[in-house]
């Protein structure tokens, strides 16, 4: 290195991405809920030919159009932010990363944006079962363009499918066969897209008992919250199920990841090993302040099996020690074959290939960053002060993922209740559902962000997973650059926020209304619009 | 020639036409979002202006997202580098590109004049930045920038962001490029506009399309008094490393010599110049269908004369010029362009049908929307 890596700046983008990235993910979530959702009422609408159908898919379309333009806006920040700010992290890995990313866009992003725009305007001009076909599209790409999205970011987790090569000083892609079908990047599709349907039927199911509270627009409320109660047990069944399956891979893929999530700082001791409830992992001294578990079924929930012990932290710290001093000769070989270029040089790299990555971690506690520059006497402080690093944040990681669980498990209880009491038609009557339905409405989506900051936050100090260092991976700016960059991200998007808010309410309030939008009907219709409006506006103050 | 030298140009080749779809499409938007204050007058003028490539805006602005994953996929040495190179015009591109959807969808949906005027403000500054930055990226590159690679090809930057923010060349690149988007927005609205509309917007499109024709004349004369870039060595099949490996001088008025070298290449320079005059005199003789083909054909002009000169440098180093990036060097692995080139054998033609198809259903005259119809734009 010839310029010291300014940690400031590196927290400084991380922080950046953190928030752009989550900001995204509070769209996209909804997109894939909906999408699906408006095409299974579009159906209705096309088989019973139901007036009331073609009003809840154009009312349920309109929210989802408010959502989706920022999700939209948001992902493009993504797509250009690999570039602007982890420019390491994107030359060193571009290789395989980009091909997701581009293919994202080929196939799924470009059909999903061209035929959202015949979804709102085509109405007249296409026939039923035409636009019927439109939606689905637009579900269809919304829906794989997550599936690529994933794969990219399961290649981040599990790099499959790529070597180093020596020769470029990056990795290359070898296997697109390894890469798709890589499995954490099939587990993470189809929990994210499940947990997406959810937020989607708690959206729905939320803003019909608005409406069923103050008595308005029943018949269509009444409908939108049936449908979407039983929806929404199918998600959430199938997210659990998924989300346990993405753990049990975890397990064998990054056992750091399951260990922080877990709170295992030492190995277990099955079966009484207990899942932990609660408790309050410290970093600093590595133990659990305190915690409070469920005997007996911390192994079978993370291994499927009653035997296996799960590894610890401190013996995967101890296990890292060896890999970290062969990593560190990894890497000097690597750098005097990047000038000498002889085969002898070569063969040394070759015989430390497989730790390089941990060889890449120990920069941070070499003298002036230079591991080629450690001494025998200096080698096993800087290993020793290396072992720490390969560990995520405990706190973070454990209560984000408990977080997730426990708002999973309250939206099947709310789905599994609303879906019991909307089948037997009683809905009305029991307005402390309706009251509970309609303040959940920000769960599901809450739960997305901590599933969110579970899965990558977990995978630190890695963006490459035992490859490539998070420090190593981000762009060699100065601090300025990120302060005037994260001064206009938070301005944009603050205002963003605001504005979607304020209209989703405008036009949750509002209510669905029959609506032509291209015909001579149109004035009325608004007029009666207004009016409602008015007197919903009126009710709520 | 070896297979992967071959994949690393035709891979160059795409990246023009990405360039040029970028250029036409987004362009095109752009252009009706710069003039949107001045084609309309009423909200009603300006809804119909916006309704006009309302269907189309988000599928056009995918060429943006598709340019950064091609980049990305096919030359992530390039990418990495140039978008943290450029990172304070980059972020205001950004935020510039992601106002416009927000704009788009939220313009409309509530009536307050405060709220429309606002949003109204951001699409003039959305749609002419972007164009402006891209143009300036160009003209950047052409004069090159100061950069360099450490062992393990991670950038150092070696000169401010103002010597490419306040640099006189690059902003006449940068004007071009928003004429040109202001000629192709006009001529949009002319085919789908009816009067006032229609008559505010040709006067535009003529104007724009002129101004890009003497900004792009000056700029070629300009070029000839740059310091450009000759490739001395370098083998272009070369695992794709920008560290080392090329050997790289610099010489004022280098990048004429292709055109020395392969004459046929003026053409590239003739159509752009050509293409921009007649399209001018088409929009004037009210043949906006005829004028807005003229437009692609500026595009290509434009790009195609960029590329021909620079050939193959992609962002030449004034610092380390050895360490220039190259066609040859900070691209992908040969597995990955041949995959990638497959992919795109596949969806492009898929993606230019539906395309086409939807500007088919959607054609004809656009109406102002009734003040109050949310559903419009």
């Amino acid at each position: 290195m010839e310029q010291l890596i300014n940690p400031t700046v590196v927290d400084l983008s991380r922080f950046q991405f953190a928030l752009t990235a989550l900001y995204h993910f509070m769209f996209v979530p909804l997109t894939l809920g909906l999408t699906f959702f408006l095409a299974a009422i579009e159906t209705a609408y096309v088989v019973t030919g139901k007036q009331i159908y073609k009003e809840m898919t154009q009312f349920w379309g309109k929210l989802f159009g408010i959502n989706f333009a920022i999700g939209v806006a948001t992902g493009l920040t993504m797509e250009f932010e690999f570039g602007t700010n982890w420019s390491m992290y994107s030359h060193f890995f571009g290789d395989m990363f980009g091909t997701p990313l581009a293919i994202e866009g080929l196939m799924a992003f470009f059909m999903e944006s061209t035929f959202v725009g015949i979804m709102f305007f085509g109405w007249d001009r296409l026939s039923k079962p035409a636009h019927l076909a439109v939606t689905y599209i637009v579900a269809l790409g919304s829906n794989l363009s997550a599936l690529w999205i994933l794969v990219a970011n399961g290649a981040m987790n599990v790099p499959d499918g790529g070597h180093f090569d020596p020769d470029t000083v990056r990795m290359v892609f070898d296997d697109i066969v390894a890469l798709i079908f890589n499995p954490d990047a099939q587990a993470k599709f189809v929990h994210t897209s499940t947990a997406g349907f959810m937020t989607g039927a708690m959206f729905v199911m939320g803003i019909s008992s608005f409406y069923l509270l103050r008595r308005e627009h029943r018949q269509f409320a009444a409908h939108s919250f049936r449908m979407a109660a039983v929806f929404g047990v199918c998600a959430t069944l199938a997210a659990m199920t998924l989300g346990d399956n993405l753990g049990r891979l975890d397990y064998e893929h990054q056992p750091t990841k399951i260990a922080a999530m877990e709170g295992i700082w030492d190995t277990t001791k099955p079966p009484y090993a207990p899942w932990l409830l609660a408790a309050l992992p410290n970093d600093a001294k590595q133990e659990n302040a305190f915690e409070i578990g469920i005997p007996y079924i911390l192994t079978p929930i993370v291994a499927h099996s009653f035997t296996t012990p799960i590894i610890g932290m401190h013996e995967l710290e101890a296990a890292a020690g060896p890999r970290i001093e062969s990593g560190i000769a990894a890497v000097t070989a690597l750098r005097r074959y990047e000038q000498s270029h002889q085969q002898a040089d070569l063969e040394q790299f070759k015989a430390h290939e497989k730790d390089l990555g941990y060889g890449f971690l120990a920069i941070q506690h070499a003298p002036n960053q230079d591991v080629t520059a450690i001494t025998p006497d200096q080698m096993p402080n800087v290993v020793k002060q290396t072992e720490p690093d390969i560990l995520p944040n405990v706190f973070v990681t454990f209560w984000a993922f408990r977080i997730m669980v426990f708002i999973g498990c309250w939206s099947l209880f709310v789905f599994a209740i609303g879906a019991y009491v909307a089948l037997k038609n009683k809905l009305e009557q029991n307005r402390w559902l309706l009251t509970l339905a309609m303040w959940s409405i920000p769960l599901p989506f809450l739960a997305a962000e901590f599933g969110w900051i579970t899965a990558e936050a977990g995978r630190q100090p890695w963006t490459v997973f035992e490859y490539l260092p998070t420090f190593l991976s981000a762009s060699t700016h100065t601090v300025g650059y990120m302060v005037f960059s994260l001064i206009g991200f938070a301005l944009l998007y603050t205002t963003f926020i605001a504005a979607e808010l304020y209209l989703m309410f405008k036009f949750a309030r509002l209510g669905p209304q029959p609506h032509d939008p291209h015909g001579a009907a149109d004035a009325v219709h608004v007029s009666i619009g207004a009016a409602t409006h008015v007197s919903a506006t009126a009710t709520a103050h | 020639m070896d297979l992967y030298t071959i994949l690393k140009i035709v891979w160059a080749g795409l990246l023009c036409v990405l360039f040029i779809g970028l250029g036409l499409f987004v362009g095109m938007d752009m252009g009706v979002g710069t003039l949107l204050r001045f084609v309309g007058k009423t909200d009603g003028e300006r809804r119909a202006a916006l309704n006009i490539i309302g269907p189309h805006w988000d599928g056009n602005q995918v060429w943006f997202i598709l340019g950064g994953g091609a980049i990305f996929a096919a030359f992530p040495t390039l990418y990495a580098t140039s978008f943290s190179v450029f990172y304070v015009v980059m972020i205001l591109l950004l935020f510039s590109m992601i106002l416009r959807p927000v704009a788009f969808e939220y313009r409309s949906k509530a009536e307050s004049t405060r709220w429309r005027e606002s949003w109204d403000w951001t699409f003039l500054i959305s749609g002419f930045l972007p164009m402006f930055v891209y143009g300036a990226a160009f003209g950047n590159v052409l004069e090159g920038v100061g950069f360099h690679f450490d062992w393990m090809g991670q950038y150092y930057q070696d000169s401010s962001f103002w010597s490419y923010l306040i640099n006189p060349f690059a902003i006449l690149c940068g004007l071009m490029s928003v004429a040109l988007s202001i000629f192709q927005g006009g001529v949009m609205l002319m085919m789908r506009g009816e009067d006032p509309i229609y008559t505010r917007a040709k006067n535009c499109a003529q104007w724009g399309a002129i101004i890009a024709a003497v900004l792009f004349i000056i700029g070629g004369v300009w070029v000839r008094t740059l310091r450009g870039y000759v490739l001395d060595s370098g083998n272009p099949g070369m695992a794709s490393v920008p560290m080392t490996g090329q050997h790289v001088t610099r010489e004022v008025g280098a990048w004429m010599h292709n055109y020395a070298a392969h004459p046929i290449l003026w053409i590239f320079p003739l159509l752009g110049i050509v293409s921009m005059f007649v399209g001018a005199a088409l929009a004037r003789g009210n043949s906006p269908h005829v004028a807005w083909w003229f437009g692609a054909l500026a595009w290509i002009g434009t790009i195609g004369t960029v590329g021909a000169s620079m050939f193959p440098f992609f962002m030449p180093s004034t610092t380390n010029p050895d360490q220039s990036m190259t066609i040859w060097n900070s691209c992908s692995s040969e597995y990955t362009l041949l995959c990638m080139l497959i992919v795109a054998l596949i969806f492009v033609p898929i993606i230019l049908w539906y395309t086409s198809w939807c500007y088919y259903l959607m054609g004809g005259k656009v109406k102002a929307p009734s003040i109050t119809d949310s559903h419009s734009y």
